[in-house]
């Protein structure tokens, strides 16, 4: 077995991509792509904010020179970075170019573990020779094809703007153009040794999509699959998001788990599942969260860093360490920031791409409202938006307990179509849509995609009120909010940038390897120096990008059932050394659930005889001799050496009772003669200075 | 070893289904229901029979319910809360959700009816909170030894059959299952299982029935035709399921007709039940899940609420209302109001439990006059229309089902007794299964045999067993016949197999896991070689006096091939079974080797080396494993001048 890093991912919305080979099938474990890496493009031209270069240009000249500490360290580049470096193309997306290296048609199997994890297949699906089976959960399945349309849909805007770009790679990629860019975009668009560059591709269709979901064979929680009747392939609940899952490997060979970022407690998915993780010889720890957290610094005005992120994790039982509550805090530290604006006669701005949070956000807003008795209208602007309210709402299946039990109590599973019905909450399509245009009313709440700031409907509401200071602009951490903002400073719009729960604590990993009690862990070398795996429960091997580990500690043998009623016909011999007992084995071998089997077979037409006999050892000549004396053969010997002398021939010359010979080599015995019974006699002799099975 | 299956409800009835299965030490319950036509203690299972001391904790490894019909689930309250069964319960999504509303209404009907209660409201909230919910295929683990599954059964909203495995045994108790989709719900679906038992229901073990469209159809036009009359339409049924497809079929009908007739739910009940229908769409048909984000196909268009003061209101309109067999509540009111005009019309469900207005509705001729109760009289005049859609399957889905997952035995449950009999024959005469038809409190025993033997196989072993072992046969006895008849095109001359069997070697060591290996390994690791004992026999034919030899004499070309086919034919009709290989050079069967000798001296000739002339000799090598074959074909050959006989 074998496995291969391919990209370390960077938080939530790029999760990790591995490669694992397993008894002969390639895995390809998600397949993301970087959305955070369009923040190097320019948003959508609007009206208000034309394409005319000059005008813009000479503008935030100015205004670069009192924004930016770090002013030197630019001056490097003759261009000053701000809004006019940014690229003014249609958008390219990045997938993982370590990908790119490995034969699309090599991998036999691809397990998507969260809807972020899909994003990047339409890329491979489309490739005609792509022949994997992908599996997903039906609820990542769901979000993942509303997100990739949803995503198209958003694209289209800049088809209009800059037109189709046809075959040719755009002007942006030739190297004199990447050259010049500032230092901050080229890491992007070329990654640190300029590999990266690969990994841009235009934006797949909608055709894509449709063919991409065709492609995928959706599953329950814990449904088992037989991939080729040799992988039983599960998928456990993570926790992090409704339909975001685990993945449990058994071949005959020993079993795997795939550990993703994982949620122990979730306000609306199912949660984390571990138990059923328990007692798999390897996994694979690939919850990357503490890497991506070390970044707590942030530039928002009153951002929510009250709420500290450390208070929790008493060593002592973990089961009750409550990650939920410090959400909720999150959660209403939002809330009461956004009455504050909303009451000032400010806008709010949820630009945020969880669909639990954004879930979460909207029950609570709504009860905010409500309590304070204030009637601003919540909208939500996507072009999917309708379909995953409704959908959220018919998965009971997918949701924690909480929800589930409001189910059978008779309530809806999210108070949003109750909103939806009071008209508190309303839907649009897209920003242009006439029934927004009819609706709208300002101030408000409004949720709406992309998380990135560079797609959607989220440029349109932005530009609309970055000057407004009291309106306010939430955004998730993790997204580089400088360069995100770049478009849109000078901002005085408030920014309220927070970290929601993407994973485990280290400290909780630690107790739940324990926990789970595997042979051997595969660890995230990034993360080795922050924990002490103890080395008495289980070995470890630590791995880093774009390389490639041998995982040891797999059985070295198969299981193997052999059916009683063969088992029983089995013909043991003891061998003449170290006491051990062989029987010839001969049946039909059956790969069943993930299980080899070996079961008598009933059709004995071709091979009608038993087979028998193998001879093992030697014949030394004395024994032989004296045996076949002991027959009352009457013999003489020869020797003869072959031309080389090399190999030595005896042979035995038989007198009497009959005539003949027996010629005897390291590997072989000949008995000719005539007749039969002598030849049966010699022959018994020869055998049983042998083991025989 | 064996699979115990205790009997505990609808044995050879229909009504209180409960069986409890036991394998290998783990007692699982199938269902816990409640027997409708009874109110003394029949109406229950006897659980005295799991455990007399009445300690089901630890007797029972877990419960299991299909499903939220009464029959199936009623008695689980009282088990769980009276009881005090306390270990874990499965059932799916919408049978947790929707059994409590099932539960709560009969209670009420029976604390009407003033009978003892036998568990509280509360009691069936206490009893729910104790149930597992599973999702469709989701497998879950019991514990260590026992594994669960749900599969889609249609019947009812979250109907399912259950698989359920302890080690190599494995069983699957069906529950109420429906093998056509019908206007909500789809066939029930389930993997090709290895099964040691299939236990299934058979409420229509004997019914063939053909298309539901022309009987949906006929439902229709009844009811339409009614309004139109300005009559007026009773349909009583339960809350659930049934309800919810009626109202289906009636509100496309009057989309698409463009009606305006009102319909009305009756209670609160019915309405509510709607709301779960909507957040449990996706365990509805194909085709009605897909409307969720459009329009959930529960969210019906015509139907409004019913007051109790529209009972008397002029005009048409078509009422739901529950009980379904007018058996007392809201449908018994309207029923005295409506039954006298006759332009209003009555729909009956399929089944009436005897003792209902319902059921005798069904046999009576209008006008006919009924007694509700000792003092009350009523004068039907209505028009009747019994609904002949049943979400059972018939006699074909039952043989379908259980020859798809063909399981070494089958027990029929939850039918009539009569009809149980005639589908047992069938079962086991159609289809070769062994099948038993228990009644009530009987246990079936199944003897189990089906064991592995647990081992470690090599990698090479599995990987020598993967490639293709190709054998040809040539098909001999054609050879000398006429080649023109039809015995020639249906048997090819040639024909390939590909004899794909594992052989290894099963090594037994004191103290270690047995394994199974390649020879080649065991030999690496013991260290030595294999021996290889062969024969050979320079073997002369004297054809001094040979007329064959005669004949051809004059022939100079008679040679080595002409005496090796003669050898062939000979051999051919010797042995007809045995594959023969002509190679030209020499002949092979099996690891049998003869050739013409032409060797001046041969060390194989043993009578004498040199050559004799007027001898041919047929030089044959064999290894040990053919010593028998061998000595009989050189009987041959030294017999290959003589006449047959």
């Amino acid at each position: 077995m074998e496995f291969t890093c391919l990209s370390e991912g960077r938080g939530f919305y790029f999760p990790p991509c591995h490669i694992l080979d397993i008894c002969g099938f390639r895995v390809l474990l998600d397949c993301p792509m970087d959305l955070s890496s369009l923040t190097m493009f320019m948003p959508v031209p609007t009206d208000s904010f034309t394409m005319c270069n000059g005008e813009i240009t000479s503008r935030s000249c100015q205004r670069s020179m009192d924004l930016d500490s770090n002013e030197n360290k630019r001056r490097k580049i003759n261009k000053p970075f701000d809004e006019s470096s940014l690229i003014r193309a249609e958008p390219r997306y990045k997938i993982i170019k370590n990908l790119l290296l490995w034969d699309v048609s090599s991998i036999d199997v691809v397990l998507i573990s969260s809807p972020m994890g899909i994003l990047g297949l339409p890329f491979l699906t489309c490739n005609k020779d792509f022949s994997a089976k992908v599996y997903a959960t039906e609820a990542a399945a769901r979000f993942g094809q509303l997100m990739m349309e949803d995503l198209v849909t958003m694209h289209k805007e800049f088809r209009q703007v800059y037109g189709s770009e046809g075959s040719v790679s755009p002007q942006w990629m030739k190297w004199e153009e990447l050259e010049l860019l500032p230092s901050e975009l080229k890491e992007i668009a070329l990654g640190k040794d300029g590999s990266e560059l690969a990994g841009w591709m235009s934006l797949y269709s909608a055709a894509d999509v449709k063919d991409c979901m065709q492609k995928i064979q959706s599953l329950k929680y814990a449904e088992e699959v037989f991939y080729n009747g040799t992988l039983i392939i599960k998928a456990f609940a993570s926790g992090l998001e409704i339909g975001t899952c685990n993945w449990s490997i058994i071949c005959p060979k020993g079993s795997i788990a795939y550990l993703s970022s994982s949620v122990l407690t979730s306000a609306t998915a199912m949660c984390f599942d571990y138990t059923s993780l328990q007692r798999n010889d390897v996994i694979i720890y690939a919850d990357f969260t503490p890497c991506h957290a070390s970044n707590k610094s942030s530039d928002d005005n009153n951002g929510p860093s009250t709420a500290d992120p450390n208070l929790s994790v008493g060593n002592v039982d973990w089961e009750a360490i409550a990650d939920d509550y410090q959400e909720m805090e999150k959660l209403d530290f939002i809330c009461s920031c956004s009455m504050d604006s909303i009451k000032a006669g400010g806008s709010v701005l949820i630009p945020v791409g969880r669909i639990g949070m954004v879930l979460q956000l909207l029950e609570r807003i709504a009860l905010c409202l409500e309590s304070q008795n204030l009637t601003f209208p919540i909208f939500i602007v996507s072009s999917v938006a309708e379909e995953l309210m409704a959908y959220t709402n018919v998965i009971p299946e997918w949701l924690n307990k909480q929800r589930q039990d409001r189910l059978y109590s008779g309530q809806q599973l999210f108070n949003h179509l109750k909103l939806l019905n009071d008209k508190r909450l309303q839907l649009f399509p897209a920003i242009h849509s006439l029934k927004l245009l009819t609706n709208w009313k300002e101030p408000c709440i409004v949720f709406c995609p992309h998380w990135s700031l560079r797609l959607g409907p989220v440029v349109h509401l932005l530009r609309r009120w970055c000057r407004d200071e009291n309106s306010i602009l939430v955004m998730e951490e993790g997204v580089d909010s400088n360069l995100a903002l770049l478009p849109f400073r000078p901002m005085k719009m408030k920014v309220l940038q927070c970290s929601f729960l993407s994973g485990m604590e280290l400290q909780f990993s630690q107790h739940l390897l324990k926990t789970l009690q595997p042979r051997h862990v595969l660890f995230p070398e990034k993360l080795r120096q922050h924990v002490d795996l103890p080395k008495n429960l289980f070995s470890s091997s630590y791995y880093s990008e774009d390389e490639t580990l041998n995982v040891p500690n797999l059985e070295e043998n198969s299981e193997l059932d052999i059916a009683v009623d063969l088992a029983l016909q089995l013909h043991y011999t003891t061998l003449k050394q170290e006491n051990i007992r062989v029987a010839r084995l001969k049946g039909e071998l059956a790969l069943e659930q993930g299980k080899y089997r070996l079961l008598l077979r009933n059709d004995q037409v071709v091979s009608s005889q038993v087979r028998s006999a193998v001879h093992l050892g030697r014949i030394e000549l004395d024994v032989l001799l004296t045996e076949l004396r002991k027959n009352g053969l009457n013999i003489t010997v020869e020797e003869i050496m072959s031309a080389d002398g090399l190999h030595k021939t005896s042979l035995v010359h038989v007198l009497e009772p009959q005539k003949a010979t027996i010629e005897i080599t390291k590997a072989q015995t000949l008995i000719c003669t005539a007749n039969n019974d002598l030849a049966c006699q010699i022959s018994e002799v020869v055998s049983s200075l042998l083991d025989c099975i | 070893m064996a699979i115990e299956c205790l009997v505990l409800g609808a044995g050879q009835e229909v009504g209180k289904s409960c069986v409890v299965v036991t394998i290998n030490d783990k007692k699982i319950m199938f269902d816990c229901g409640m027997h409708m036509g009874y109110s003394d203690n029949r109406r229950y299972p006897d659980f005295s029979l799991i455990s007399k001391s009445g300690d089901f904790n630890n007797s029972l490894t877990c419960i299991v319910v299909t499903h939220f019909h009464l029959d199936h689930i009623g008695a689980l309250p009282y088990f769980t809360e009276v009881c005090g069964y306390n270990g874990p319960i499965y059932m799916t999504y919408p049978t947790k959700a929707l059994a409590p509303l099932m539960l709560e209404d009969n209670r009420k009907v029976v604390d009407r009816r003033g009978e003892e209660e036998q568990f509280s409201s509360e009691q069936i909230l206490e009893c729910m909170k104790k149930v597992t919910a599973v999702d469709l295929k989701q497998t879950v683990q019991v514990d260590k030894d026992l594994q669960i599954r749900a599969y889609y059964a249609g019947h009812v909203l979250g109907a399912a059959m259950f698989y359920a495995r302890v080690g190599d045994a494995a069983i699957v108790y069906t529950g109420d299952y429906n093998m056509t989709p019908d206007r909500h719900l789809g066939a029930a679906q389930i993997d090709r299982l290895q099964l040691d038992l299939v236990i299934t229901e058979s409420t229509y073990a004997t019914t063939y029935r053909d298309s539901k469209y022309a009987r949906e159809r006929e439902f229709l036009k009844t009811v339409h035709k009614c309004v139109a009359g300005g009559g007026k339409v009773l349909i009583p049924t339960f809350a659930l399921g049934r309800a919810q497809e009626l109202c289906m079929l009636l509100d496309d009908y009057w989309e698409q007709m463009n009606l305006k007739v009102p319909i009305y739910f009756s209670a609160g009940l019915t309405l509510q039940a709607n709301m779960y229908y909507k957040m449990l769409i996706n365990w509805t048909s194909q085709k009605v899940k897909h409307t969720y984000a459009t329009r959930n196909a529960f969210d019906f268009k015509h139907v409004c609420s019913f007051d109790r003061s529209l009972i008397n209101a002029p005009g048409p309109c078509v009422l739901f209302a529950t009980p379904g067999m007018i058996s007392g509540g809201f449908s018994l009111e309207v029923f005295k109001q409506w039954a006298p005009y006759e332009s209003n019309l009555i729909t009956l469900p399929g089944y009436c439990v005897a003792g209902t207005i319902g059921h005798k509705l069904m046999s009576a001729k209008t006008p006919v006059r009924i007694n509700i109760d000792k003092d009350t009289q009523i004068d039907v005049r209505c028009q009747i229309h019994q609904l002949s859609f049943s979400p059972h399957t018939d006699a074909k889905g039952i043989l379908d089902l259980v020859k798809f997952l063909s399981p070494k035995n089958v027990i029929l449950v939850h039918g009539e007794k009569p009809k149980i009999a005639k589908l047992k024959e069938k079962v086991q005469s159609e289809l070769g299964i062994q099948c038993f038809d228990p009644a009530n409190n009987e246990t079936v025993s199944i003897p189990f045999t089906t064991h592995y033997e647990k081992v470690g196989a090599s990698d090479a072993l599995l990987r020598s067993t993967l490639s293709p072992n190709l054998k040809f046969l040539r098909k001999c006895s054609e050879q000398g016949s006429d080649f023109s008849d039809l015995d020639a095109r249906t048997k090819p001359g040639l024909q390939v197999f590909d004899d794909r069997m594992a052989e290894g070697i099963l090594m037994v060591q004191r103290n270690q896991k047995t394994k199974a290996l390649h020879q080649d390994e065991l030999m690496a690791m013991l260290g030595v070689e294999s021996h290889e004992i062969k024969f050979a026999n320079c073997c002369p034919v004297d054809i001094a006096n040979s007329d064959t030899r005669n004949a051809f004499l004059s022939q100079p070309t008679v040679d080595k091939s002409f005496w090796l086919h003669l050898l062939f034919e000979k051999l051919s009709s010797k042995f007809p079974e045995t594959s023969i290989q002509d190679c030209g050079e020499h002949l092979q069967i099996e690891s049998f080797y003869v050739s013409v000798c032409t060797k001046e001296m041969c060390p194989h000739r043993t009578a004498s080396l040199q050559c004799m002339p007027e001898t041919v000799y047929f030089c044959c090598t064999w290894t040990i494993a053919d010593e028998k074959l061998a000595w009989e074909i050189i009987s041959v050959i030294k017999n290959l001048l003589l006449k047959e006989e």
